[in-house]
């Protein structure tokens, strides 16, 4: 198989405000004095091409900024990641050329119109007008934005913004699509739109790597897992190898239980 | 209802008194800058009427009067007084300001002209010839027309004797130079400012605060090339505000104070050549440089908008401080170190453009420093775009 993302012992800590720091210390029951929140903990996986990639893992337990750090909007403590050939610590250009990231953090200028958007997305990423004129009639087709091509982002419906914001993520044919929970937030319709598209991106040779807390969402769509608590991978493979003949969600409460000690 | 209230109270206040720096910005430094800016313009305004009192002027009398020649004498070490009869050549010499003095004039025999009862029709005229523009000689002016105002004795002041005559000899244009230069400094400075402060703050914490920034920041776009872009392109929107409050201060200006040519009264209007016009136009060009530059670095550090214009505030006010400064001096600056400092270079040389007084050296140093604390501005800017901390800090 041919590996495109390799994740090396990426760590990332946070600085917490005082009332914060107190919360934790509550929360730990002692007075550690600790100022660093450790939110992704020497993190090392690989995701191959052509292949979806789930993180799973509750709420906190660093999906988000393991993502980020891919992404280059913030840098790791520690550790590198080389995707394609560009390391996110030494090339971060070269990495988000190569990948189109889509999180409900990222958001489009109400002011402007699709049809501007994808014209400005593919200058900044250097796609020529032609092959820009030609992927934005497909694109938009694909996904019913032609009829509100000149509808200013203020004025269109959440689901539309959303199916936007992908096909704007993508403008530039990205080998490697980086998704943050990609069905939060989006009615069943949309939702559906999305996985289905993301099928048919993994049929193409791209390859995914995506986080989520939905189990089914990992059951449908990721040929390999890797659950992620408080930071650290515990367990990363097949979901065959993962699962261990048990289903998804067992499996997961289990191995929480372990990371846990039995105490949650 | 009474407890909702309250609720709602304590909770504006909980926001109010837990962001230290709207606090500081609401609270404190209102009162603050108010001691500051009313402190330098007292001093400014001691440092001009004191201006010139350091400096060596002659008073030329002519035809001195027994009974004045020890209170003239007298009136001030600086001031050397000469009887000695002066003509229309000396007179001209103090319209170029080639002479720093003033020429005073009495009738011949100014004294025996009491003995008899005054004549109310045929008074005594006393000339005193000066330059307002000139603050030496307005000063000594202005003392020795004062202290002949309390003489006691029945004669007049500077009553002309024909339509050509004129005592003070600054001329229509020089004193046009010496308004535009106080006052059009200042109002572009603030029309340009108003201007960077109406797109700037919503142009970088804006897109932080609507998540569109990183949007771009997920691009293979160089972090460099986006804060280049939002200064320039900032800069020049902020320009084109400029210049429309320009072309509309320059003229309605002359409108509103009453000075435009056709009344009678003095014209002084706009004689300035292409050069001057060209360098205005680099300088003020170097100044919405610097501001985008810097509202762009406080917009980049701010959470939101609002917090954004917190920020701006103190700055906008030091900037609109350093637009009353011509006021209180007496032209540009000479000392070149002042041109290296932002906003005040491009004043000062705004103010010698409009006092006739232009010199290139200034506005290099002014348009090449701008240059270069702009180059810096990107430099710091890219620094923040690539900062997790300032771009996602909430």
């Amino acid at each position: 198989m041919d590996e495109i993302l390799k994740v090396n012992g990426l760590s990332k800590t946070f600085t917490l405000s005082r009332k914060q720091q107190k919360i934790e210390q509550g929360e730990a029951g002692v007075a550690s004095g600790k100022r660093i929140k450790v939110a992704v903990d020497n993190l090392t996986f690989d995701a191959y091409r052509g292949e979806i990639f789930g993180l799973l893992g509750p709420n906190g337990a660093g999906k988000t900024t393991t993502l980020r750090m891919l992404s280059t909007l913030i840098k790791p403590d520690s550790g590198d990641a080389v995707l394609d050939g560009c390391s996110i610590v030494g090339d971060p250009e070269g990495v988000r050329s190569k990948i189109g990231f889509l999180t409900s953090e990222l958001k489009l200028e109400d002011f402007f119109t699709p049809n501007y958007l994808f014209d400005f997305f593919s200058q900044l990423h250097h796609v020529d007008p032609v092959t820009t004129a030609q992927r934005k009639a497909r694109m938009f087709e694909r996904f019913g934005i032609d009829k509100f091509a000149e509808v200013k982002v203020a004025n269109l419906s959440t689901g539309m913004k959303q199916k936007l914001s992908l096909v704007i993520s993508l403008v530039h044919e990205p080998e490697v699509i980086i998704f943050d929970e990609p069905t939060n937030g989006l009615d069943v319709l949309t939702a559906r739109t999305v996985t289905d598209y993301l099928q048919e991106l993994k049929g193409e040779g791209k390859t995914i790597i995506l986080s989520t807390h939905i189990f089914s969402l990992v059951e449908r769509l990721c040929d390999r897992v890797g659950i992620i608590i408080d930071g650290r991978m515990t367990n990363c493979g097949t979901l065959d190898e993962v699962c261990n003949g048990m289903t998804l969600e067992d499996r997961f409460f289990e191995i929480y239980k372990e990371q846990k000690g039995g105490d949650e | 209802m009474k407890s909702n209230t309250w609720t709602i109270i304590k909770k504006e206040f909980a926001r109010f008194f837990g962001d230290r720096q709207l606090l500081f910005t609401t609270v404190i430094l209102p009162g603050l800058l108010i001691y500051i800016v009313y402190s330098l313009m007292g001093s400014g305004i001691q440092s001009m009427i004191s201006e010139g009192a350091d400096e060596v002027v002659t008073m030329r009398v002519e035809n001195m009067p027994e009974s004045l020649a020890p209170v003239l004498n007298s009136i001030d070490s600086n001031l050397v007084v000469v009887e000695q009869p002066f003509t229309d050549e000396d007179i001209a010499l103090l319209e170029d300001k080639e002479l720093n003095a003033v020429l005073l004039r009495f009738p011949a025999g100014f004294d025996s002209l009491f003995a008899a009862p005054a004549d109310p029709t045929a008074l005594p005229n006393v000339e005193i010839y000066y330059n307002s523009t000139n603050n030496a000689s307005s000063r000594v002016y202005m003392i020795v027309s004062s202290m002949l105002g309390n003489y006691g004795r029945p004669f007049t002041v500077n009553v002309p004797q024909n339509e050509e005559q004129r005592f003070d000899q600054a001329t229509d244009d020089s004193i046009g130079a010496m308004i535009w230069s106080k006052l059009l400094p200042m109002l572009i400075i603030m029309m340009l400012f108003s201007g960077v402060m109406a797109i700037a703050p919503s142009s970088i914490a804006g897109e932080k605060e609507r998540g569109t920034i990183a949007t771009l920041l997920v691009t293979p776009m160089r972090r460099n090339e986006l804060a280049l872009g939002k200064i320039v392109s900032l800069s020049g929107i902020a320009l084109l505000s400029g210049i429309s409050s320009f072309i509309g201060i320059a003229l309605s200006l002359p409108k509103m104070i009453s000075m435009d040519s056709g009344t009678g009264a003095p014209d002084l209007g706009f004689h300035y050549t292409t050069n001057d016009y060209l360098v205005l136009l680099l300088v003020i060009f170097a100044s919405v440089l610097i501001m985008a530059s810097a509202v762009s670095l406080l917009s980049a550090l701010a959470k939101d908008v609002k917090n954004a214009g917190t920020m701006v505030t103190p700055f906008m006010l030091v900037v609109m401080l350093c637009g009353l400064l011509p006021m209180f001096q007496d032209g540009a600056s000479t000392n070149l170190v002042v041109y290296l400092i932002p906003f005040y270079n491009s004043i000062e040389v705004m103010t010698a453009v409009f006092a006739h007084e232009m010199t290139w050296t200034p506005v290099i140093i002014t348009i090449v420093s701008d240059v270069v604390y702009t180059a810096i501005a990107v430099w710091g800017l890219t620094r923040m775009f690539n900062s997790e901390k300032v771009m996602f800090s909430k």
